[in-house]
């Protein structure tokens, strides 16, 4: 894309990994979800030229410098008296009308889509900053869910792009030496209204063993598991042969449910007849489980996904997946070789079984 | 005694049950727990064997395993010297067979037998495939041998011919040869089956243990899909059934199998016409070796073989005649097996980290696939074709004791210890030759009356599945990969039962998911009972009960290792298996619905 071309809003399906430095590291990777054919809700970016044109539009650029300058790496108190600086600074600025009208238009465009006026959506910031998907930057950055109504999505716009200030995200970015101001892009997306939500990962968490899967989910949205306010069902899935080798169903008692416009979710029990079952079906998680192995095999490294199953729609096209990002726990240990200095099948033979007698 | 050591009960805790006491003179001195060892033999862990044991063992049975962990010992310890492995240890308790492994615990003696076993494996490793058909033919030549052993009837006066020909001894010595030589048959073919089996073992262990370090959650079903023994000669016998029931059809004579019918009256019937007759003769060349087949696993002297008790298999055979009337396939899918081998190899293969993994994982896979069909397929060899000969050839001895007035019947002779069996065979010798009555006609009748009464009332006693002191590890291939013992394993059976009234666990040995009605088989002889559809439930599952896996949905035991035979015919029967669950045939009864997990290793009872 030539300079001049740049949009301020994009849609995912235009995007891919080559956008990233104008949709960030989350929006990319929906794109490129897109691009392998997997079932994404649809939606749009706010660019980092879009996120420019608010700071020229209210001359924050110059403020923003001087409330930087002031930070002294290490100092907690520093960085929180500018993190409030600015993000003050930003919620009481005026998104330009250009800027406004792009994001008017994609969200037209999602409720035309969605055949609803005011679709509710999600709207989460995307950092810019090359390394950010390798730190694992959960909660680092906003997320507003089912947010409806144009002047909601606009607001929350603004919110992401003052949350790349918080004091963890400002603490964060110097220690790491990542630059300030590299600008900070905004994804909107269409709600899926699930009826069970989740992660996976495509090896197991607990050993690293790369020839499984394993599904978590519960009900509702998938904050409940992610922010481990109830024990998930979690299915673990052969991933050479995609048969499920263990089951465990938990009591899974609260899930989340919307609450106003403004993206606000609230704890809700869950029904007494409900809270034993499964949240997914055993060909649901099996599903997920191939298009994550599928996924796996295009981007050539274990992957952390976020899924949702949406309600009133029939499988396998109730299946979506919200976010993927490289996994970054197992993924970053040393890969050493098992079979190190092997020399042929019967000295290893020799060794596995002198070995393993003499390490008792 | 170290006090900090997990241990089961101790041996000497268990109770006779009541009416047995006494029952360990059936057993030799040197295979009771004894005061005199107590102390060692409370600091090991026993085990049982139900696997190859799973009832009590008659006296003259204990040949069997006597010939066995002999053979055992002799290739782990001394000829191969497996480096941490020595023997495997073995008791009688209550009749039941408790067995032990025995470790080398000195790590110098280790490195030393690693050096040896590496030249020695690695002359085996190196030649497998050519070594093993060569086995194969020694197994043939022995099994020849064994036929031509003669038990000669005991003449008034011996034939002029031993005169004339100037030979110098008569039919005493020849019966008494015939029994050593009968002796010397059984322990030779029992090392020579254990030739192949312990590095077989030691090199599929391997490969086990490179596949949890890669792959630490592995299912032990998943690496034996990849070992993958597939069309061993275990089910040819099968497959021969098949056969003869398509040949039934061809020749129009299926009118004859109706299940239910007497089987000796239908051959008699079959052999009025010439279809009938020709269908007989195939039956008869079918027979010899592959019905050779017993119902059990070849240690137990009355798992009769199919060629001595057609009705074991005969309700099958009209099974498959019927199916093939209705144009049903009997064929297994060899293909599509072959198929799913191949591609979870591939699968598991691509998941390896570095080219030295994979280059690792290559070659002990070609390594272990050679071995691992071995240890399939040499069961057919030796616990069928050849234990089947053996127990007709003490049946032969046991007609002469018979004849003799020893016994009231031939089978009496499995009441007594092999070496008992000598001296009876001394004094029935001695009587013949000097002229005068023998002590065992009025000696041995009430031992054996009151043996077999034992017998039975131990047939009831219910075995703990371990006794003793649990080792800090389990170092013996062959105790972890056959009877899947381990450490952890050990530390669960220890574990109070969990609370799950509904839900039984155990090794996932064939994959898949089906309900049905159960069908408890406590002992072979209600193997026919089992309807179409039905999930088998039993106490160990024979590779020899692979024709009745065509009409059951899944199968569940109590007792099963990891790598057992009863998986490896249950994945070929593409049926859904799992075993080792302890208590299945206690929990679960005939009629109940249950659902089977094969891929995840549970039994849930679905009615109270």
């Amino acid at each position: 894309m030539r300079t001049g071309e740049i949009p301020i809003t994009l849609e995912f399906s235009r995007v891919g990994l080559a956008e990233r430095p104008l949709v960030g590291g989350k929006v990319a990777s929906l794109g490129e979800l897109l691009r392998h054919g997997c079932r994404v809700p649809p939606g749009f970016a706010v660019t980092s030229l879009g996120y420019r044109r608010f700071l020229e539009a209210n001359g924050l650029e110059d403020q923003l410098r001087q409330a930087l300058a002031s930070v002294v790496p290490n100092d907690l108190e520093s960085i929180e008296r500018a993190s409030q600086q600015i993000t003050g600074m930003f919620l009481e600025s005026r998104i330009p009308l250009e800027v406004r009208d792009a994001i008017k238009r994609g969200y037209e465009a999602l409720s035309i889509q969605a055949q609803l006026s005011d679709p509710p959506v999600a709207v989460r910031s995307s950092a810019l900053a090359e390394d950010s998907e390798q730190a694992s930057f959960a909660g680092q950055q906003e997320t507003y869910l089912w947010v409806r109504g144009t002047e909601h999505v606009l607001d929350s716009v603004r919110r992401c792009w003052a949350s790349a200030f918080t004091p963890r995200a400002l603490s964060y970015r110097l220690t790491q030496g990542v630059s300030l101001d590299d600008g900070v892009a905004v994804g909107v997306q269409q709600m899926v209204h699930p009826r069970a939500a989740g992660v996976l990962f495509t090896l197991s968490p607990r050993t690293g063993d790369r020839s499984l899967i394993v599904v978590e989910g519960s009900w509702g949205p998938g904050v409940a598991v992610v922010s481990g306010e109830v024990t998930p069902d979690e299915f673990t899935i052969n991933k050479v042969t995609l048969e499920i080798v263990h089951r465990k169903i938990s009591p899974k008692t609260v899930q989340f449910a919307p609450s106003g416009s403004e993206g606000l979710l609230v704890k809700v029990g869950v029904p007494e007849d409900l809270q034993t079952k499964p949240c997914i079906s055993d060909a649901e998680a099996v599903e997920l489980a191939r298009l994550a192995r599928h996924l796996e095999q295009v981007y050539g490294f274990p992957l952390d996904i976020e899924w949702a199953v949406a309600e009133n729609e029939d499988f396998p096209h109730n299946l979506y997946l919200l976010q993927s990002r490289p996994e970054t726990v197992w993924s970053r240990r040393p890969r050493s070789s098992i079979a190190a200095n092997f020399k042929d099948p019967l000295s290893y033979v020799v060794q596995t079984l002198a070995g393993k007698a003499l390490s008792r | 005694m170290m006090s900090d050591a997990l241990r089961f009960q101790s041996p000497f805790e268990i109770q006779t049950p009541p009416g047995c006491e006494g029952y360990e003179e059936m057993y030799p001195y040197y295979l009771r727990f004894s005061e005199d060892r107590r102390a060692e033999e409370e600091n090991k862990l026993w085990f049982y064997n139900g696997m190859h044991a799973p009832e009590a063992v008659h006296p003259f049975d204990t040949i069997g395993f006597e010939a066995g962990y002999l053979g055992i010992g002799e290739m782990s310890s001394r000829m191969f010297a497996i480096p941490p492995a020595m023997g495997i240890d073995f008791r009688f308790l209550n009749g039941r067979l408790y067995i032990s492994p025995t470790a080398v615990a000195d790590p110098k003696k280790i490195e030393e037998r690693a050096k040896l076993f590496e030249h020695r494996a690695g002359y085996y490793f190196q030649n497998w495939p050519q070594f093993y058909e060569e086995w194969r033919e020694k197994v043939k030549r022995e099994i020849e041998q064994l036929k031509a052993i003669r038990f000669p009837e005991l003449p008034e006066v011996e034939d002029e011919r031993l005169v004339f020909e100037r030979k110098g001894y008569g039919t005493s010595q020849e019966v008494f040869e015939a029994y050593h030589r009968l002796l010397e048959s059984i322990f030779r073919i029992w090392q020579i089956h254990m030739e192949i089996v312990m590095i077989g073992f030691a090199a599929y262990f391997t490969f086990y243990e490179f596949c949890k370090k890669a792959f630490p959650e592995i299912s032990d079903q998943a690496i034996t899909r990849m070992v993958g023994a597939i069309d061993v000669s275990m089910f040819r016998p099968n497959d021969e059934l098949k056969r003869l029931a398509k040949r039934a059809v061809e020749l129009n004579v299926d009118s004859y199998f109706q299940a239910g019918a007497d089987v000796r009256e239908v051959f008699e019937a079959l052999g009025r016409s010439e279809a009938g007759r020709t269908w007989l003769e195939e039956w008869r060349r079918s027979s010899d070796p592959w019905f050779y087949m017993n119902t059990g696993d070849g240690f137990h002297h009355h798992h009769r073989a199919w060629v001595d008790d057609p009705g074991a298999v005969f309700g099958i055979l009209c099974d498959y005649v019927a199916k093939v009337k209705r144009g049903e396939s009997l064929e297994r899918d060899i293909e599509g097996r072959r198929r799913d081998r191949d591609q979870i190899t591939e699968g598991y293969r691509s998941l390896l980290q570095t080219e030295e993994d994979r280059k690792a994982f290559d070659q002990l896979l070609g390594l272990v696939r050679n071995v691992y069909y071995s240890i399939e397929d040499h069961k057919f060899y030796v616990e069928h074709w050849y234990q089947s000969v053996f127990w007709n050839k003490v049946r032969e001895l046991g007609a002469l004791f018979v004849r003799q007035g020893f016994f009231q019947d031939v089978e009496d002779i499995f009441y007594l210890h092999w070496s008992e069996v000598h001296q009876a065979l001394m004094d029935l010798l001695l009587s013949w030759t000097i002229g005068a009555p023998a002590r065992g006609p009025v000696y041995w009748p009430p031992i054996i009356a009151r043996r077999r009464e034992l017998m039975q009332k131990l047939r009831e006693w219910n075995p703990p599945p371990a006794l003793g002191t649990v080792p800090e590890a389990v170092v013996d291939p062959a105790v972890v990969m056959l009877w899947g013992i381990t450490p952890d394993r050990l530390r669960a059976w220890l574990e109070p039962e969990k609370v799950e009234e509904k839900v039984l666990r155990g090794f996932a040995a064939s994959p898949g998911v089906v309900e049905g009605p159960a069908r408890v088989v406590l002992s072979v002889d209600q193997l026919h009972e089992v309807q179409e559809g039905e999930i088998l439930v039993c106490s160990v599952t024979e590779p020899s009960w692979a024709p009745v896996f065509s009409r059951i949905r899944a199968t569940v035991s109590d007792i099963g290792g990891m790598m057992s035979h009863a998986a490896i015919v249950a994945r070929e029967y593409g049926i859904p298996a799992v075993l080792g669950t302890g208590s299945a045939t206690k929990r679960i009864r005939t009629g109940q619905r249950i659902r089977v997990d094969g891929d995840a290793g549970t039994v849930t009872l679905l009615e109270d």
